[in-house]
Formats: C-alpha cells, structure tokens, sequence
C-alpha cells in the first residue's frame, strides 16, 4: 500500500520533473486558423528559427479575436486578413505600421447537388443572391473573423442581409474555419472558405468548390507589430526581426514555395 | 455512601445534573459521588441514561443544568486529559495495530526508546504481539476492543470509562476484556463502567450505580445492591435480569 | 466510411508506434493535468476537511457555492484566468499567458473545488464516525483535520481521480488560457480540436482513444489499489 503510493510519487514526480518550457527567445504572433490550419507556418517557420534562434509561437484564433488579443497586449505581432480591420487596429495606436504579407483567396464551397445553381459561376454576388433565392443551407463562420468579414461585405454588396434567416437556412456557427466546413460537410450546406484551409481540410465529404475566380474574393494577409508604446513588455526587437523576414526575401519564398497537393496555397506580395 | 467508601482525592462527582432533549428529560442526578477505588459499575436497562451519564463524566456532553466535578473542581481540560473511554463499537483508525497505539503514544512527546518499550509492553498487555502490522480494521471483534483499551489505556489515565465494552462479544472474548479491565483497575486505574449484565457486574464491581429512566436509583458497594437493593426498581431489574 | 476505419487505425498505429510529437502532446498533457491536481489537493482537501469539521456562521452557503463550483463552465474559468493574465490584466507583469503554467491554474481554478466538495463529503462522514472517539483522545477539531484526512485516504484517491479526470479532458479554459501553441502548450484535448477543425477526425479520434486509454489505465490502478485495501480491511466500515 504505502510502497505503491510512493511508486505513483515518483512516477508522478518524474513527469514533473520533464521542463515544461525551455526557455529560450520566443514571440507571440496572434494569427487566424487560415494561416495554422493549412499548415503554412509550420512549414515556414522553422526555417526563421533556425536562422535566429527566435521561437515563434503562434495563437491560431479568428482575426477579431485576434485583434482583440493584440489589443491587450497578448502577442507581439498580428497577422490576419481583414484590412480595415487592420487599419482601424493601427489607427487606433495599437499597431506600429501594416505590412502587406501575402494573399490567396475564397471560394465558395457547396453540395455536390448544388440546390442554389451557383456551380461555375464567376460572379460570387449572383451565387449569394441566388442562394438566398433559393433558401438553400449557407454556413456562416459567424464569429468576427476576418472571412466573416469578408463574408458579410459580400452579402451587403449584395443586398442581401441573410441576418433575418439567421437559425432557418442561414446557420451561424461562431467556430473557426474547419469546424465551419465540418458543419457545412454534415448538412450539406455552402460555406466560404479561404482556399488554404479548404485544400488541407480532411472532411469535405459531398463539398466541392463551386464558385472561384471572382476579384473580389481576393484575400489578403497583413503583418502587424504590436506597439510597443501601448505595451512596453511587447518583445519589439525580436518581432520586428519576424516581420523582417517575413517581409523579406527568405520569408516571401518560403511562402511560395509551399505547396499542397501541388497547388500553391499562398501567394507572397510584400512590397 | 460516603461513609462506606475511603475518600479518594480526584474523586468524581455530579451535582444537580440535568439533560434533557426536546423537551423530553434524559438525566436528571441531583447528587453522585464517585470517590471509592472502583471498579463502579453503572447497571440498567436500556434507555436508563446509563452512556449519558457516561459521556457527561468525561465532558463529551455537556449538561442543560448542573455540572461535574473531579476532586471538587469544575471538571476541566486538565481534568479531561487524564481520563480515557472505550466505547460501545470500538472507533478504531484505518491504519494499523501499531499505529492506532502510536497515535496516542506520540501525543505524549516521550522518547522514541520509551515509546518503542510502551508499545511492546501494551501488545503484551492486549495479547496483540503476533498482529502489530496487522490492519486494525481486519481484527475480530473481541480484537478490536482490546485494542480499543490498550489505546485508551496508552494515555495513562487516572480514569477509565467503558461504554458496555462486551455487548457484542462472545464469552471468551467478554473474559479476556474482564481480565484487563481487573488488571487496569488493580493497577490503580479507576473503572467507570456501563453494563447492563448483572453477572458482568458482579464479576468486577466494587460499587454499583443502579439507573432507571434517568434517574440513579441506587448507590451502593457491589455485594449490598446486588443481594439486598434497597429500591424497589433495583430489584425489579434484578428479579428480571436473573430470568432472561 | 471504409476509408475513414483504415485512417483511424493508421492514426492509431502511429501514436502507438511512438510518433515523438504525438508523445510529446501525451505528456505535456498529463504534466499540466497531474500539477494542476496535486496543487488542487493541497489546497482543495484541507478546505474541505475544515468544512467538514468546522461550524461557523456562513458554513451551509459555503458549502453550497462550492458545490455550484464544480460545474463551473471551463470556458468562464478559462476567460477569467485569461483577463487575469493578460497583459492588460492585473497579473499580466508575470508573463504567464500562453504557457503551461497559465492552464495548470486554470485547471486549479477548475478542479479545486470539485477536490473540495467531494473531500468534504467524504470527510464529514468519517467525522461523524470519529468525533467522539477523538475528542476522548484530546484530539481538537483543527488537529482532527488530518487524521480524518490519512484515515480516508482511499476515499480520497477517488476524489483525486475525478478531478484529475476533469483537468485532462478540458479544452474550453486551456485552449484560451494557454492558445494552442504548437510545442508549448498544445496539449491532447487542443489537439484534438484543433485536428477535428482541419477535418482530420480519425486522428482527433484516434487522440481520444488514448485519452481513454489513459482513463481506463488510471482507473484500473485504483480498482487495484482498494481491492488491495479491501483485503488488507482498510476499506470504511
């Protein structure tokens, strides 16, 4: 009894005493589920910390809350996908200056059925409306993200307010971009999703793109450093050095470079 | 009663004790003195009052009315501290044979050789020897109550309550628990015991303190109360005690 | 759903065959769970054990608003600790956001109170069973805490597994106190969700086996440890 509680004690004792955290440089970059979920910065980032010994740790939640946690001073870089947004964050004093990274796109994704007829389309405001119409299932991100952002400009450059129909054919999910596409897959719902995430979703089930191609779907990706003067303890130098390179030739050619399944997924166009 | 029985310092006394509970009255001793050199034995039928009267001498329940008194003194923590209980269902700890005693033994801050010696002298006492490391949870009844006495006996006190130690025993086990309460007792030791067995009572008494609905209804040396009881509910207890 | 069961089983395979991420993954999560419950149980169980024994005015409310704790939403705790925490937050000068050590508090936060109730239930039984016979020993109601404590060890290993139960398979409070982050706080729970939003179930799945694997394993260790007990008489009464 006594000598299996001291077994379960040092057993115990022995996690314990693994380090929990190797201390070394680090910064804190908040950043969109586009970017981890498509899996762009693990691929990137290694090659930055090996060339600077920074760590990079990336908090993967949607651009408003990421914009949210910037504001309070927990992380030291912003990197999401909502202009305005952005520049409302820089404005405001939080943000130091915006950099232009990189950009992909949206498509609209749907049913193999198609209930709306949007399938070929070009034209990313006929295919909304005519969902609309047509009542058919539509998942929205619903949580502030910067695709939610883009969503609604689209809607209301539609005249549509899908709003009203909110809980009936119009699903607001308030989850990230996978778990949207999970609840799009599992009732055969359209969705919009960044291009990124959807090549490297696993569960697209009857889902398939149906819209693509239209400028406005256009997507891009800002850097951001969080103003040191607003938060003093924001690791400036080592993020500055992030954005540096990111900004630079290795980072823009990492970006490039990364491909899956053969396609590029992000496109570099820092200038 | 006074007169019959040496006056002992430290002796135990009530005076105008009153519990009640509800409204209902559980105890009512306007005046006992416990002052011979035991072992008393508290005789009556259930309900009679008997573990209360107990638990009141040792200040586990503290009277509506009245008090208690140890050698004249309002009984105190100090008082309290040299008195021990067994009680009914031995409360032993979940921990061993060994550890029950040591739990007490180490209360006394003595030296460890002394305690390792008092240890070994209250196994032989309780005849335990052979079941030191044994779970105290694992030993049989009359075990478990010896144990419970060597435990209460480990404190060294002046007072001994017993609270129908044997109730749930058979008769050998009854005896070895008899044989160490004599033994306790001849050490100078004063018993304070409850039984509701009159052959028990007349085993070990010196005095006894007949109750009755709670009441005392009778004080007296062992051999007067048990063959000529002065009251009259003494000897109907003890005319039905003889039968069943 | 052909493809989805040989996914599930390659998963499996290769969390079994020692996918050092993976491990990685298993055992920070048992390093933050195991922590936070230990400090929950130092603080946890000598405050409910002086429930259990104590009286004061204000006990029965106590008691209560503990018992209303152990159901707390772990996404509430998991937004508290964060405001705390925060940079902007009172604590945020300790820099403990997005570490291990801001979910194990989370944890605390989470698993305390559940520690705390059922030690008092526990507890307060075996003080019913021991009051008088410790009082004769001269034993007062604060020094009564730990003995009552030892003696219901057994008792109290169970109450450690719950918690311990409920710290490893939480996500809501870690995921924000602690953000996912790849090699630092990514714990199984994270993963898991984070493996189930890129749509990778069978590996999200196969992650949750081993949660399971690890509840049966800890389970077993008790069922174990009291059978032992039970033999040995150490069982309550």
């Amino acid at each position: 009894m006594i000598r299996d509680l001291i077994r379960a004690g040092t057993l115990a004792l022995g996690i314990l005493a693994a380090p929990v955290a190797a201390e070394e440089p680090f910064i804190v970059v908040q950043s969109t589920t586009s970017t981890q979920n498509s899996g762009l910065l693990d691929y990137i980032l290694p090659g930055f910390e090996a060339e600077t010994g920074i760590d990079v740790r990336v908090v993967a939640v949607g651009t408003g809350q990421a914009i949210r946690n910037a504001i309070n001073g927990d992380g030291d870089v912003l990197l999401v996908h909502s202009r305005p947004a952005e520049e409302q964050f820089v404005a405001d004093g939080w943000g130091v200056e915006r950099l232009d990274v990189m950009y992909n796109d949206f498509v609209l994704v749907g049913p193999k059925s198609d209930p709306a007829e949007v399938r070929g389309g070009e034209d990313i405001l006929a295919a909304l409306t005519a969902i609309a119409d047509a009542q058919a299932p539509f998942a929205s991100r619903g949580d502030d993200s910067g695709t939610h952002k883009a969503e609604m400009a689209h809607w209301a450059a539609a005249d549509t307010d899908p709003t009203g129909a909110s809980g009936t054919w119009y699903r607001e999910t308030g989850s990230g971009m996978g778990a949207t596409l999970n609840v799009a897959s599992g009732m055969g719902a359209y969705t919009l999703t960044d291009r990124a995430t959807w090549l490297s979703f696993g569960n697209r089930g009857e889902l398939e793109i149906l819209v693509e191609g239209d400028p406005r779907l256009f997507n891009q990706y800002g850097v951001i450093l969080v103003n040191p003067e607003k938060h003093p303890d924001v690791r400036a130098a080592a993020a500055q050095r992030f954005i540096d390179w990111l900004t630079g030739p290795d980072g823009q050619g990492a970006i490039a470079s990364y491909q899956l399944d053969g396609e590029q997924l992000f496109f570099p166009n820092a200038r | 009663m006074r007169d019959l029985l040496p006056d002992m310092p430290g002796g135990l006394g009530v005076r105008d004790l009153w519990l009640a509970r509800k409204g209902k009255m559980l105890l009512d001793v306007p005046e006992l003195c416990l002052d011979g050199p035991g072992p008393t034995l508290i005789l009556g039928p259930n309900g009679a009052g008997k573990s209360l009267l107990l638990r009141c001498l040792h200040g586990l329940i503290a009277p509506d009315r009245g008090r208690v008194t140890q050698g004249g003194e309002p009984l105190n923590d100090t008082h309290k501290a040299r008195q021990a209980m067994v009680f009914q269902q031995p409360v032993l700890l979940r921990r061993s044979v060994a550890a029950n005693l040591d739990f007490v033994l180490r209360r006394q801050s003595l030296p460890r050789v002394t305690r390792k010696a008092r240890m070994a002298e209250l196994l032989a006492e309780g005849g335990l020897d052979g079941k030191a490391r044994q779970s105290a949870r694992s030993l049989s009844g009359g075990e478990a109550q010896r144990l419970a006495i060597l435990r209460a006996l480990a404190l060294e006190p002046e007072t001994l309550f017993l609270d129908e130690p044997t109730s749930a025993l058979d008769p050998g086990a009854t005896q070895a628990i008899e044989q160490m309460v004599l033994r306790a007792s001849a050490r100078g030791v004063r018993i304070v015991m409850v039984t509701h067995d009159i052959g028990q009572a007349r085993r070990l008494a010196a005095d006894i303190v007949m109750m009755q609905g709670g009441h005392v209804v009778e004080h007296g040396a062992a051999k007067q109360v048990l063959d000529a009881p002065n009251s009259p509910a003494s000897r109907r207890y003890l005319a039905g005690g003889l039968v069943t | 759903m052909q493809g989805f069961a040989s996914e599930f089983s390659s998963a499996l395979a290769l969390i079994v065959a020692g996918d050092p991420e993976l491990w990685a993954i298993v055992l920070l999560s048992l390093q933050v769970s195991v922590f936070a419950v230990l400090i929950s149980a130092v603080i946890g169980m000598p405050v409910g054990a002086a429930l259990a024994v104590a009286r004061f005015p204000g006990r029965r409310v106590l008691i209560v608003l503990m018992n209303a704790l152990m159901g707390f939403p772990p996404v509430v705790v998991g937004l508290l600790v964060y405001l705390m925490l925060s940079r902007s937050g009172p604590l945020g000068v300790l820099e403990l956001l997005y570490t291990p050590t801001a979910m194990i508090i989370a944890q605390v936060v989470l698993v305390t109170p559940i520690i705390a109730a059922l030690t008092r239930q526990v507890v307060e039984m075996l003080a019913e069973e021991y009051s008088e016979q410790l009082r004769s020993l001269g034993v007062s109601r604060l020094a009564s805490v730990p003995v009552l404590l030892w003696d219901a060890r057994l008792a109290l290993v169970t109450a450690l597994l719950a918690g311990f139960g409920r710290a490893i398979a939480e996500v809501g409070a870690v995921i924000i106190v602690g953000g996912n982050i790849n090699h630092v706080t990514r714990v199984m729970t994270t993963t898991i969700a984070l493996e189930t939003s890129k749509g990778n179930l069978a590996l999200a799945l196969a992650l949750g086996a081993i949660l399971i694997g690890i509840a049966i394993a800890v389970n077993a260790m008790v069922s174990t440890l009291s059978l032992r007990a039970e033999q040995e008489g150490l069982r309550h009464a």
